[in-house]
């Protein structure tokens, strides 16, 4: 099998359930062949097969972007609206969270609302302050939606295909930073079911929980603690929301301690929710109480030393683990 | 305002005499019921614009799509929403259009075209365009209309909608009921664009002010809209003047209208206008008394059956939260 980058992981799986169902549609700003097929490539090549009509290049128009995509949806088409940087949801948060969100609820089960919104951030390239943030905590706040975000190629695909089938909406977090990670491709077809997590290595000691860019620096930092005799279990969420509660219990019903770690600044994140319920649910079976790590509570800075020293590192990652197994 | 071109057919007035009359025998049993202290619910009164619902319905076809506000049992009951399933619904009952968990806010019945009604000022426009770009792709030949207020011309989501329709043609019709107060403000102080519909010039888009009191401006003018969209011309933005006759919701107090505000009101009542035309066009007093007069027993028996209903299930609350929960 072929290796595919998480880029083409995404175009592939569009492609094909474009192919499939001539209701998929794209929108988003950049998306057609004449603006290059969007500004990170992953609409590349599909105008040319489905026409103008099916790869909507928008005006930068967020509000219109997601109010396009909800009324095409309740319509019974499934269209896949890109905001180009998550940051810019601030724009059309209305339409995402009091319609996108809610319309199926609001009207009896009458209306579904079957939209994909893919959207790119992440920190660690140098954009500064509004067009780097993590911003899955406010959508895992809203009942009526699933988060999700792949941290490899070939779960890319597959979360990809599962996100355009869902009946309701989706927000689809793609990291700048993993665009060039490369997977054996799965094939078509493929399919990450929603609301299912990954464990891609199994330890005992600790349960490290996170998702998305981070799972790399937990898979880094799981291997070098097992030189040290630390035997680190990463989960990887894949949906953030709802998420799969029954793999992470039962991770850290097994070790005995948990870790939860994202991009996001720590406050109020997902990783306070996950602490929470672990330790409601766990409590006679942990050893310790459950450590969170994230993102510096203030805005992404610029400069690369202080952008370097905002996020969350490998050191400050082997840290918590040691001074969580008695370690430090 | 514009000139009329046809006159209207008499089938056709009586259509848009009965949706009137519908839309305001709705909006007075509404009130009644709540200065009787029989329901307690926000309800946001339509007195006064009882004619722009009813005409720019009349001009759709059955499977048009309807994207309304708050305000909006006009284009609701107008487009021919069963009315026992609306009232069920305005009175929280298991038996509404959305099972008791809408409201009187969020309205919704896809059998009869509505498809959204959005308790958010400007936020219909964009999704009325979504509606209108699946029937662009998939070629079904359907109209969408949205109906707001002029307040909601001052948001972004319109001007964002404006621009996005008239770059896609989409077939859709934007319907401005000007009311003269956006909440508590007039016009004159949220607005300095002397007509709303001089708007649409700055989108490229075609745009029209008409007398939203007089059957024969505002029904032609939204029939023009329609007929060019669904003819692939692209969207109109169509202003309908005409007056709130009440407050922003029922009990709220419109002290705040000048006493000249309420008399160019009275003085253009829809109602009285669209009475004297049916009389002009030869229908006599005892066939619209008649009308009215049906619509007053259909309606007491829709909101005794909505009074009778059961209330939903409490488990109600974790249902159609997502498809795994339906």
């Amino acid at each position: 099998m072929a290796e595919i980058t998480m880029t083409q992981a995404l175009n592939l799986a569009i492609d094909e359930a474009m192919a499939e169902d001539d209701g998929v549609f794209c929108l988003g700003e950049d998306v057609a062949a004449k603006q290059g097929g969007g500004v990170f490539k992953v609409t590349s090549g599909l105008t040319e097969k489905y026409g103008e009509h099916r790869i909507r290049a928008t005006p930068i128009s967020e509000t219109a972007i997601i109010g396009a995509a909800v009324g095409a949806a309740l319509a019974g088409q499934r269209p896949i609206a890109e905001i180009m940087l998550m940051n810019f949801v601030g724009v059309c948060m209305d339409q995402i969270v009091n319609h996108a969100a809610k319309l199926r609820f609001m009207s009896g089960g009458q209306t579904p609302c079957p939209i994909v919104i893919r959207t790119t951030t992440g920190v660690g390239v140098g954009f500064g302050g509004q067009h780097s943030d993590m911003l899955e905590a406010w959508f895992a706040h809203v009942a009526g939606m699933h988060v999700v975000t792949p941290s490899n190629a070939a779960d890319a695909r597959g979360l990809m295909r599962s996100a355009i089938d869902a009946n309701d909406p989706v927000v689809f977090i793609e990291n700048i930073l993993c665009y060039g990670l490369t997977s054996e491709d799965p094939g078509p077809g493929y399919r990450v079911p929603l609301g299912k997590a990954a464990v891609p290595k199994e330890g005992s000691d600790i349960s490290l929980i996170t998702y998305g860019r981070t799972v790399l620096d937990a898979l880094e930092v799981a291997g070098e603690l097992e030189k040290d005799g630390i035997s680190v279990e990463v989960v990887d969420l894949r949906t953030i929301a709802p998420y799969d509660e029954e793999t992470v219990l039962a991770s850290v019903r097994k070790t005995g301690r948990a870790l939860t770690l994202h991009e996001a600044v720590r406050p109020f994140g997902t990783g306070a929710e996950i602490a929470a319920n672990i330790q409601e649910k766990c409590w006679d079976d942990l050893k310790g109480p459950v450590r969170r790590i994230g993102g510096t509570f203030s805005a992404v800075p610029f400069a690369t030393h202080l952008e370097q020293a905002w996020i969350p590192t490998k050191d400050e990652i082997v840290g918590e683990i040691k001074a969580a197994t008695g370690h430090a | 305002m514009a000139e009329i071109a046809t006159e209207i057919d008499r089938d056709k007035l009586l259509d848009i005499y009965t949706r009137t009359m519908k839309v305001n025998r709705t909006d007075e049993k509404f009130r009644e019921l709540l200065m009787q202290g029989k329901v307690a619910v926000m309800y946001y009164c339509v007195r006064g614009q009882e004619l722009v619902s009813a005409a720019a319905m009349a001009a759709l076809k059955k499977d048009d799509y309807v994207v309304c506000t708050y305000r909006g049992q006009g284009e609701q009951t107008a487009k021919g929403i069963p009315i026992e399933k609306w009232w069920g619904e305005c009175l929280g009952k298991a038996t509404g259009t959305c099972k008791g968990k809408g409201g009187t806010m969020h309205i919704t019945d896809p059998e009869t075209g509505i498809m959204v009604t959005t308790g958010v000022v400007g936020s219909g426009l964009p999704i009325a365009n979504g509606l209108a770009m699946a029937s662009q792709n998939n070629g079904d030949g359907r109209v969408t209309l949205v109906s707001f207020g002029d307040g909601a011309a001052n948001i972004g989501g319109f001007h964002e909608a404006m621009n996005m329709a008239q770059l896609y043609k989409l077939p859709v019709v934007f319907l401005c009921q000007n009311n003269r107060y956006g909440e508590h403000t007039a016009y004159a102080d949220h607005t300095d664009t002397p007509k709303m519909s001089d708007r649409a010039a700055g989108y490229g888009m075609k745009g029209v002010t008409v007398d939203g009191n007089d059957v024969n401006q505002i029904y032609p003018a939204v029939k023009e809209a329609v007929d060019r969209a669904r003819a692939g011309e692209g969207p109109t933005l169509v202003e309908a003047t005409c007056y709130r006759m009440m407050g922003h919701f029922f009990g709220s107090d419109f002290s705040y209208m000048p006493e000249e505000h309420l008399a160019e009101m009275a003085a253009e009542d829809p109602l009285p206008k669209l009475r004297s035309v049916m009389l002009e066009r030869q229908f006599t007093e005892e066939e619209l008394d008649k009308i009215v007069a049906d619509i007053d027993a259909e309606i007491e028996a829709a909101v005794q059956h909505a009074l009778d209903a059961p209330l939903p299930d409490t488990n109600e609350i974790y249902k159609d939260v997502l498809e795994e929960t339906a």
